[in-house]
């Protein structure tokens, strides 16, 4: 199955990137897919995606990385929040 | 309860937005807005761009979810939310919220909490360029404890 994973502010500019499509075995859950992008990337993707203050969403809905994310879902990592 | 949500480039013309919050009930007897610009300075620097991102779909799911739990704690016939992203300049104007109700007191904490709660919920992230160079703001625990204030 196939997910995609989007970032956002200070970690998209960390990572050198906005969007990535992964290709993961059914049902993983948001820390699996973190340990695969390190793999495929980095050690510093899992340094920056599980640093303390980043937030984690799976289809505009803001989850723990213990969520399960099935075919079609987008996942997005992003720092706190700082409109208004 | 009538709801208006826009993020957009484009600034917002004040009159209308208040004309459109009276103009949809007549039992409106209390219009509240809130505006918030672009401050010259932040910690001393003087701000050159704000530059500020947001996560297109999920920003207006959350400030309807926002407009919809202020409806549930106070009566409120319409709530309007514009938020601006891009870039920004000092004086600029970044965000608007309009609470129109039967009652002043109603809309004043409406308006207030849709602030406060779009400060530590919706998506957007701020990026500030000065003569020192750029930096992303992190949040404020006066916005943390505004927001937490309301229970």
């Amino acid at each position: 199955m196939t997910v995609k994973i989007v970032f956002f502010a200070n970690l998209r500019e960390a990572l050198g990137v906005d969007s990535v499509d992964l290709q993961v075995s059914g049902s993983s859950s948001v820390s699996t897919l973190i340990s695969q992008l390190a793999k495929r990337y980095s050690s510093e993707w899992l340094e920056l995606l599980t640093a303390e203050n980043i937030r984690i969403a799976v289809n505009h809905e803001m989850i723990n990385e213990d969520a399960v994310v099935v075919d079609g879902d987008e996942v997005a990592f992003f720092p706190p929040v700082t409109g208004g | 309860m009538e709801k208006k949500i826009q993020v957009q480039k484009e600034t917002f013309d004040l009159r209308s937005e208040y004309d459109h919050l009276r103009s949809v009930s007549l039992k409106v007897g209390a219009v509240v807005t809130f505006t918030g610009t672009v401050r010259d300075l932040n910690e001393d620097e003087s701000v050159q761009v704000l530059h500020l991102e947001h996560y297109p779909g999920m920003t207006e799911r959350e400030l309807d979810k926002i407009i919809v739990e202020a409806a549930r704690r106070w009566e409120v016939i319409a709530a309007t939310v514009i938020h601006r992203v891009g870039d920004l300049y000092p004086g600029d104007e970044i965000v608007f919220v309009g609470v129109a109700s039967q009652h002043r007191g109603d809309a004043f904490a409406a308006c207030s909490f849709v602030m406060d709660y779009l400060k530590t919920r919706a998506t957007f992230w701020k990026k500030e360029k000065t003569q020192e160079g750029e930096r992303w703001l992190t949040t404020r625990e006066s916005d943390e404890t505004a927001a937490d204030a309301w229970g």
